[in-house]
């Protein structure tokens, strides 16, 4: 795999988006998923929680150019829609951290090289609460040693093994690995009483 | 040793162990629609890759169609570039689809079970988050996104972590006049939508053992609305009975033998869980949600309670959710006005629960002013429904009778609420906007207390209407 695809560690300006169970339903409206593509979707991201609230952190311009997403808990849940994670990735987010997120969500997200580290409920609020604090200063996001830093503070942030492997080495897109198993793959599925007419 | 139903089907899947410490697993069954199946097509091309077991991926249109009619071209151009795109991906790579006019499309977790294509003992996978639904057979289902379509039509294969286990075992008996949805709605209630995630869900107990297979589908549908990926119910004598003679089960002595290895799937007693909680079927009232996500549920007797009485976590969440809904505190669920009245979608758009909609609606008529709308799941529930004169009964009464697909669940086709309307809707999600109208109000219930409200105008307790 290319070392392009390698996520050892983000650095960036984070945006601080408050509130638990924020599902994909709002981080991408239904309707834009009307397509066959995944293109302009940065363009509507939470777009009717963006209209019905002035005070967004997406509708903020000192936020702009951020790419570390921080975040409450169960974030991501409902709909399996790629299209939440694709949007807020095309948009310039490039990591994501909070206190808990949705199991499809964070499945997506790593398959797209995005990597969520969770935080205890401490620190989340913590961080929460600084990064709207001060807007300009970068987080630090490191997957290799399972670390988020903020303003010289440092947490420990959580990443299962598996996913945490997948982006050290840039093999998140699984197709790659998975076609390695070869013809084990067919000897499984010729196991299996269903696959063979029982 | 004693095994569970997860540990069996986990097992019998593993292709190998990933560098990364993940399962490969191999999956059986590859279900695929219109909204999250392009790009990975796309994917697929620009890899130069074939789909590699094309016979086990199965398609079907469901999300965008409109329901008012099914003929193309659609009036809306992008559902019908959609279409389009379906229709021709499947063409090149192989992939049967059950298309508009075949009498077998329908909404992909109806149409799965309903063709016997879902079976005990199988993986699972479909592009869309209930696909939870599919485990009430006794198999492994598992919602994924995008990219996973792409790695299963390259490869018939995830890589995955294995799930913990809970088994949620509900004993007793279901006062009349509460339903399978009830049952799941207390379940999310209990436990709190970020409850499950980690965990797969078994659900046991003699109530679920006493329920029909389309009962035990609207449970397992409601799983990841709960936080679980997967949820399960062991297979037994009602899951065999419901798929014998189905088109794709296998017919004779095939079919015996199939029973034999299904009923071997099944959790061996005294099998261990990572969790267990019990929960008493007698204690379940009929249920009305009154937030912005599913576990925001009251009884039907009961008021809407105050963020004041919230656990310290829940209490912002608690009064964002009343201000949403304009709803008060401390006043009863029950006389909440209603515009709209919704039966349909996966969790609900089954024959039986048309059927218990319309002992609620025979002979009745739905209120002035409510827009009632009943969507059959499939076009087999739609002929079967048909057959029996159910579309009848809710014509008389008032209510709107369509043609299969995902409707009013979201907005993603013509079926839309407007501006601030509130929809009584037996679907399974509340969330903000999700019927269409960013600042639409949903009140999830069971299809009977649908087909209540829309009667009365307002919440309703359908036991009332039962007698
Ligand atoms: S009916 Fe609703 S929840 Fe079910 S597949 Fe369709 S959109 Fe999704």
């Amino acid at each position: 795999m290319s070392q392009d695809n390698v996520r050892r560690r983000i650095v960036g300006r984070g945006i601080a988006l408050p509130g638990n169970d924020i599902n994909t339903d709002r981080i991408m409206p239904a309707r834009y998923l009307k397509s066959v593509t995944f293109e302009g979707l940065e363009a509507h991201l939470f777009e009717d929680d963006r209209r019905q609230a002035a005070d967004h952190p997406f509708n903020q311009t000192y936020y702009r150019g951020a790419s570390i997403l921080v975040v409450g808990q169960n974030f991501g849940s409902g709909s399996s829609r790629e299209h939440a994670p694709e949007g807020l990735r095309r948009w310039g987010i490039r990591g994501i951290v909070g206190e808990s997120f949705a199991e499809i969500f964070f499945g997506n997200c790593v398959a797209i090289g995005l990597p969520c580290l969770t935080l205890n409920a401490a620190d989340g609020g913590w961080l929460m609460e600084a990064v709207a604090r001060y807007p300009e200063q970068e987080i630090l996001l490191d997957v290799e040693n399972r670390l988020v830093r903020f303003v010289g503070r440092t947490f420990p942030g959580m990443i299962p093994d598996g996913a945490r492997h997948q982006l050290l080495t840039g093999t998140w897109n699984a197709t790659g690995v998975l076609l390695e198993a070869g013809d084990a793959i067919e000897l499984v599925a010729k196991r299996l009483p269903y696959v063979t007419g029982y | 040793m004693a095994e569970t139903l997860l540990d069996k089907i986990w097992r019998a899947h593993t292709v190998r162990t990933l560098p990364s410490g993940q399962t490969q697993l191999f999956f059986g069954l590859h279900l695929i629609h219109e909204v999250t199946s392009p790009q990975a097509f796309q994917m697929l091309r620009e890899a130069g890759l074939r789909v590699r077991f094309p016979e086990r991926t199965f398609a079907t249109i469901d999300h965008i169609v409109p329901t008012a009619s099914q003929a193309r071209p659609f009036g809306d151009v992008l559902a019908e570039e959609m279409t389009v795109h379906l229709v021709r991906n499947c063409k090149e790579f192989g992939i049967p689809l059950f298309d508009l006019d075949s009498g077998r499309q329908g909404i992909v977790h109806v149409i799965g079970p309903e063709l016997g294509l879902t079976q005990p003992g199988m993986t699972i996978a479909c592009g869309d988050s209930h696909t939870s639904t599919h485990g009430a057979l006794g198999a492994l289902a598992f919602g994924i996104g995008t990219s996973q379509v792409r790695d299963i039509l390259a490869t018939q294969c995830l890589a995955l972590d294995k799930p913990k286990l809970r088994q949620i075992s509900i004993e007793g008996t279901l006062h009349r006049g509460v339903y399978a949805k009830d049952v799941i709605l207390a379940i999310i209630h209990r436990l709190g939508v970020k409850g499950g995630v980690g965990y797969a869900y078994e659900y046991a107990g003699s109530a679920i053992e006493a329920m029909s297979m389309e009962e035990r589908l609207t449970i397992c549908n409601m799983s990841i609305e709960g936080g679980a990926r997967v949820g399960y119910v062991n297979p037994d004598a009602t899951t065999c009975a419901y798929l014998k003679g189905r088109s794709f089960t296998p017919q004779g002595d095939a079919f015996d033998r199939a029973v034999t290895w299904w009923m071997s799937m099944a959790t061996d007693p005294g099998a261990a869980f990572d969790d267990v909680v019990r929960m008493d079927a007698g204690d379940i009232e009929p249920m009305v949600t009154w937030g912005i996500n599913p576990g925001q549920s009251v009884g039907v007797g009961e008021r809407i309670p105050d963020p004041v009485a919230a656990p310290e976590p829940d209490r912002a969440a608690w009064s964002e959710a009343l201000t949403f809904m304009s709803l008060q505190p401390g006043r009863p669920i029950v006389g909440t006005p209603i515009n709209v009245a919704f039966i349909g979608s996966c969790t609900n758009a089954r024959l039986s629960d048309l059927r218990a909609a319309a002992e609620v609606a025979r002979g009745r008529k739905v209120a002035k002013g409510i827009r009632a709308l009943v969507v059959p799941g499939s076009q087999a529930v739609a002929g079967a429904a048909e057959a029996e004169g159910l579309h009848e009964i809710f014509q008389e009464a008032g209510f709107e009778w369509r043609k299969a697909g995902c409707s009013l669940c979201l907005g993603m086709n013509e079926d839309k609420l407007t501006g601030r309307e509130v929809c009584a809707s037996s679907s399974n999600r509340n969330f903000k906007g999700r019927q269409g109208s960013p600042t639409g109000r949903t009140l999830l219930m069971s299809p009977a207390m649908v087909a209540a409200a829309a009667i009365a105008g307002k919440v309703t307790d359908v036991r009332k209407l039962l007698g």
